[in-house]
């Protein structure tokens, strides 16, 4: 049972937490970041066998790889920018938060442009 | 797959240890060394903290194939 493991960080995590965060604030935020990283990296671990199952059914499906790809890509843009965003707001910056997420907007903007334009030019061709 | 707790039990070794000699310091009257504990532990937090996000932004780049 891997919930019972992660709870369990949880809670440990968060008495620590709560005890240094009237102390040493500066040290509080360093230690929210290593236990979000640590729950993240754990879960990341888990979430590779699913994305291995999903590459394999593209495979199947004969779909494009470089759209697979793409969506991948912007999954992991939109885990990365989130964390970040948590982390700033977690330590009060909500300013620096929000242009993170920003950031991660238009970086996915960004990714996700290719596929616009093949869509586009699909319904062109399709048109007569 | 299992987590690293005891990273998480060193870093809140150091803040509670920081804390304590903190106060101790500064009932000694020795404010200016009681600034340079702090400094001195935050960066040692973070070392250990960087090397987990970056390995945290590795997997993440191997994972999503982000290059």
């Amino acid at each position: 049972m891997e919930i019972l493991q992660v709870v369990a960080v949880g809670f440990v995590a968060t008495t620590l937490l709560v005890i240094i965060r009237q102390q040493r604030p500066e040290l509080a935020v360093l230690l929210s970041i290593a236990v979000g990283t640590l729950i993240f990296l754990f879960v990341l671990g888990q979430l590779a066998t699913v994305l291995r199952a999903l590459e394999e059914l593209a495979a199947r499906a004969g779909l494009d790889r470089f759209y697979l790809t793409t969506v991948l890509k912007i999954i992991g843009v939109a885990y990365l920018a989130e964390f970040g965003a948590q982390v700033c707001r977690d330590a009060g910056e909500g300013a620096v938060a929000a242009k993170v997420e920003l950031a991660g907007k238009v970086l996915i903007l960004v990714l996700a442009v290719p596929v616009i334009v093949a869509v586009l030019e699909f319904m062109l061709r399709l048109l007569p | 797959m299992s987590m690293d707790v005891g990273l998480i039990f060193k870093i809140a070794g150091i803040g509670i240890l920081i804390a304590i000699l903190n106060i101790v310091l500064k009932q000694a009257g020795k404010d200016e060394q009681a600034q340079m504990l702090t400094l001195a532990g935050v960066v040692v937090v973070l070392l250990l903290v960087i090397q987990l996000i970056n390995q945290l932004f590795n997997e993440v780049r191997v994972i999503f194939q982000l290059y």
